[in-house]
Formats: structure tokens, C-alpha cells, sequence
């Protein structure tokens, strides 16, 4: 008699992808934490993976598919160990303790006790000693469960320029002997804003795709999204990991309301709220409710999902709270000062105070550098002006702010808004 | 991609042991941190239908017996493959014993 649960290999292939996204990380940080080597441990994780497919693909996945590709990965793990005997001794030393372990039978932790592992593993792949590249890649491989195509595929680069980057930066934690530890707490501000920062670029790259996109660049969201709930998880205490989670949630919370039919961007106020997605915007309050309860001042992150939860409680564009949002700035640009944020700022000062007050602050960003072929702030500027009746100036900000955009879009919008200025003599 | 889990037709008399509420938390506390779950919730026992036929609105309370009811709770994942889902339900299974889980795609999520 057939058995109806009889699986072809593609399902069966298909389950254990589903199997080494969920074990992955924490096998790899149990694996690196016992031979304290982030290459030689997803070598041994892949290997468990190999044998795992060989055998799944006959039995079904077993009844705790985590413990076995653990066991697994540590008996290749001995095995290659011993066979390094003679060239390396503390390797050598490490396989015994691993195989006297093994002979008392050392229960698999518990999946609990991976947290600090993981941790450890977080540190890790997002440390100063890589390049923001290999940091990001390494994070998406190790902590992501992502192949390689498919990191090569979401980043729009070639898969062997992926692949070099990630057998370098292995090669580069071995030689620089990172050690496998949670930053001490001296430390722990600064390398916590590199991992933070390193899931925040993962999330922008994947919210910059557009319609066209191959969906492995959307899909970096999600991603992201996970590795920041990860993180927050495991360091709860730290309110910039909340703050980040929740401005990517409010983020994400639009991603349906800020594409039009046509593929073209729609503006914040412009979006439908209908459409934002009220789970995520719950999740990202709830999220900005525990950053804030840790108390003390809030960090970029939370400043930023702050501002984003302003827009988020609005019912309509009307109702934003300008004021507020004005007041985040002003703590956003003492903590982070840059150009762009101070370009918020004068629009913020505009919408809360009248188009005078974010006029001033626009106007002072004129001589930046940084901003001088930035389309951004002739539109802005432009807006306000035709908002105080200087008709000419407004005009010839717009159609400077549409020569500066590669967006044919946006041109389009400029041009109009520049048509649509009176000449002054009339008015 | 979200997937709701919902357990199906399992008996809702006898509450849950404190064995199994832990071992649910851990459950909980494990999907959590991997950022999967993004709401979950138990059900009460008694539900009530709203049915319209013909332009006509009627009110029933259960228990219904001729079909299977949802019963315990329900989680709402997100994850990249519907193996994904399939692989956390079958975790969620081994804990509470014999019954029967559905896993049902949720769109425009």
C-alpha cells in the first residue's frame, strides 16, 4: 500500500531549508563557541547540513532536527580536530575535551541556553575589524540563514563577489583572533551601534527596491526585521535595540501604502492610512514603549521611531502633531547632527511654527557642501517659499530641485509645482 | 509571508497542565526571539455564530458539535516559506499531544 505521507525529495529538500533557517545560528554559535572559530564552525554546520540532507531525504526529518545537526556537526568536529592533531596542538587539546564531553553524554542544551552563544555570534560577524560589506554578509549568512546566491541576488552583485567577501572576512576575525565574547560594558555602546547599524542598511536596502525588483530585495526587510527582534531579545536592557525594532516595524507598516498602481513613490502624507498595517504599527509602539521605559534619553533609533510613531498615530495627515515632531528633531540633531536630519527639521519647524520659522533653518543649509546637488532641499525650500506668496524664488527652486533628480517621476512633480507658481507682477 | 496556526476540534473542557503552559512559553519565548511571531493568543471556549442567509442576520450560541471548532489558541507567523510554517507547527504539535493544527496563509498582511 502507498503511503499518503509518503514525501517526493523537492518537499523533503524544501522542509530542511525550513529546518536550517530556524537552526542555523545558534548551531553555528554552539559550534563556534567549542572549536572558537567562526570559519571552521560553519565549515563543521555545513557539513551537518550535507549529511542531514543525505539522510533526511530518506527517514523524514527527525523528531529534533536541532540536536541531531548539532551531534553531527560534532562528530566532524572531533574528527577533523584529531586530524589537526599533529600540526596544532590546542586543537588537539579541544578535541579531547569535545570527545570526553561527548562520552559523558552531555545532554544538547536546551534552546534557551543559546542565547549567550548567539549573542556572542552577533558580536561577531558585525565586529569593527570587517569592512560594513563583509559585516552585512556575514550577518545575513550566519544569523539570516541566507545563501550566498541569494545574499548576491538582494544586494545586485555577483555571487562570487559574495562569496570572496565572506571567506575573507572568516579569514580576517581568524588572523585578527576576535574572541568569541560579549563586548565588556566600556565597549558594549560602541559595538552594539555597529551591529544595530548593520541590520538598519540591511532594512533600507531592502525598503529602497521597487516594484521591479527581484523579491529577494523586498524580502531584506523581513529579514532585517527578524535579526532586530533577535537582537532586542537578547540584549532587552539596552533601549536602542527596541528603538530600532520599532522604527523598522513602523516603517515596514507602510510598505503597501507607499507604492502607487504605477509603481511611483507616494509621499508620507500623501499614502493611505488605510492601507498601513495596524500589526506593525502596534508591534512598533509596543516596541517604542519599551525603549522609553528603560528610561534616560532616547537614542537615534528611538528618536527617529518616535517621529515615525507621530505619523503612525495620526488618523489623517491633518491630525499629525507637528509640534512634537519639531520638538524630536530638535533632540535628534543635537544627537546626531547631519545635514539631511536638519533638513527634516526645517520641514518639521514649517508644518508645526509656519513656513518663516522652516525657511530659516532651510536657508542655513544653502552653503552645505554635502547637500549641494541634493534635490531635497531646493524642493523643500521652494515649497516654503511659494507658502510665504515669493512666487519667483519658489519657482526657480523647483525646477532647480527637478534638474537635480534622477527620479523622472519627481522631475515631473517639480516641473509641475514650478508651472503652477503666478509670476509675481500679478499677484 | 504570514501563515495563521489555529488548532481544530480538540476538546476545550479540560484546561491546559502546568507542564504544558511551560513548555508553551518556551515555545513562545523560542519563536519570539526568532522574530517569527507576530501575535498569538488563546480562545475561550465558548463561541457564537453570526450567520446571514437571504438578507436575514442569526444569532447562535454554541457548543457546535457537527463541526470542528477552533479551539486552544492561534499564532500568526511570518517567515519566508510555507516549509517554515509547516516546521513550527509541527514543534507546537509535539508539545500538545494528539489533535489536529491548521496552517492557512494570510494575505495582503
Amino acid at each position: 500500500m502507498l503511503q499518503s505521507t509518503a514525501v517526493t525529495a523537492a518537499d523533503a529538500h524544501r522542509a530542511i531549508d525550513a529546518v536550517w533557517r530556524i537552526e542555523s545560528p545558534r548551531l553555528i554559535a554552539g559550534l563556534t563557541r567549542i572549536v572558537r572559530d567562526v570559519g571552521l564552525a560553519e565549515d563543521l554546520a555545513q557539513d551537518a547540513l550535507v549529511a542531514a540532507v543525505e539522510q533526511w531525504t530518506e527517514s523524514g526529518v527527525p523528531d529534533n532536527p536541532g540536536a541531531w545537526l548539532m551531534a553531527t556537526a560534532k562528530h566532524r568536529a572531533v574528527d577533523r580536530l584529531r586530524r589537526d592533531e599533529r600540526l596544532d596542538r590546542k586543537h588537539a587539546e579541544i578535541g579531547r575535551e569535545l570527545e570526553a564531553a561527548q562520552k559523558m553524554a552531555t545532554p544538547v542544551p536546551e534552546s534557551g541556553d543559546f542565547g549567550d552563544d548567539l549573542l556572542r555570534l552577533v558580536f561577531i560577524v558585525c565586529h569593527p575589524v570587517l569592512s560594513t560589506e563583509a559585516r552585512v554578509a556575514l550577518t545575513l549568512r550566519l544569523l539570516g540563514g541566507l545563501t550566498t546566491e541569494e545574499i548576491a541576488r538582494a544586494f545586485l552583485v555577483p555571487e562570487p563577489t559574495v562569496a570572496q567577501r565572506i571567506v575573507r572576512a572568516k579569514r580576517t576575525l581568524t588572523a585578527a583572533h576576535v574572541p568569541f565574547e560579549v563586548p565588556a560594558a566600556g565597549d558594549l555602546e560602541a559595538r552594539l551601534e555597529s551591529v544595530l547599524g548593520v541590520i538598519y542598511l540591511v532594512f533600507n536596502e531592502g525598503y529602497s527596491a521597487t516594484a521591479g525588483d527581484d523579491w529577494m530585495r523586498p524580502a531584506l526587510c523581513l529579514d532585517a526585521l527578524r535579526l532586530g527582534r533577535l537582537v532586542a531579545e537578547l540584549l532587552p536592557r539596552e533601549p536602542e535595540t527596541h528603538g530600532l525594532v520599532a522604527l523598522m516595524e513602523i516603517q515596514a507598516s507602510r510598505t503597501r501604502a507607499r507604492v502607487g498602481p504605477a509603481g511611483e513613490p507616494i509621499l508620507l502624507l500623501d499614502q493611505n492610512r488605510g492601507q498601513w498595517d495596524q500589526l506593525l504599527i502596534r508591534r512598533g509602539l509596543v516596541a517604542l514603549d519599551r525603549a522609553e521605559a528603560l528610561g534616560g534619553a532616547l537614542g537615534p533609533y528611538a528618536l527617529q521611531a518616535a517621529i515615525a510613531a507621530c505619523h503612525a498615530r495620526a488618523r489623517t495627515a491633518a491630525e499629525t502633531d507637528w509640534a512634537q515632531i519639531a520638538a524630536l528633531y530638535d533632540a535628534l540633531a543635537q544627537l546626531a547632527h547631519s545635514p539631511v536630519v536638519e533638513l527634516n527639521r526645517a520641514v518639521a519647524y514649517g508644518m508645526a511654527f509656519g513656513p518663516a520659522a522652516g525657511l530659516e533653518l532651510a536657508d542655513a543649509l544653502i552653503s552645505e557642501p554635502s547637500l549641494k546637488s541634493y534635490h531635497l532641499l531646493p524642493s523643500v525650500r521652494g515649497d516654503l517659499l511659494a507658502k510665504l506668496g515669493r512666487s519667483d524664488e519658489a519657482r526657480s527652486e523647483f525646477e532647480r530641485g527637478a534638474s537635480l533628480t534622477r527620479n523622472a517621476r519627481e522631475r515631473q512633480l517639480l516641473l509641475e509645482r514650478a508651472a503652477a507658481c503666478p509670476p509675481e507682477s500679478t499677484v | 509571508m504570514r501563515f495563521l496556526m489555529y488548532e481544530v476540534g480538540a476538546s476545550a473542557s479540560t484546561p491546559p497542565s502546568p507542564a504544558l503552559m511551560a513548555e508553551m512559553g518556551k515555545l513562545v519565548e523560542e519563536t519570539t526571539k526568532a522574530g517569527i511571531l507576530l501575535a498569538t493568543g488563546g480562545l475561550g471556549a465558548n463561541s457564537t455564530r453570526v450567520r446571514s442567509s437571504s438578507g436575514r442576520v442569526a444569532v447562535t450560541d454554541g457548543p457546535f458539535t457537527e463541526t470542528k471548532e477552533l479551539t486552544g489558541g492561534f499564532a500568526l507567523v511570518e517567515v519566508k516559506t510555507k516549509e517554515e510554517a509547516i516546521e513550527w507547527a509541527k514543534r507546537f504539535r509535539k508539545i500538545v499531544g494528539d489533535g489536529e493544527s491548521v496552517v492557512q496563509e494570510v494575505f495582503g498582511g
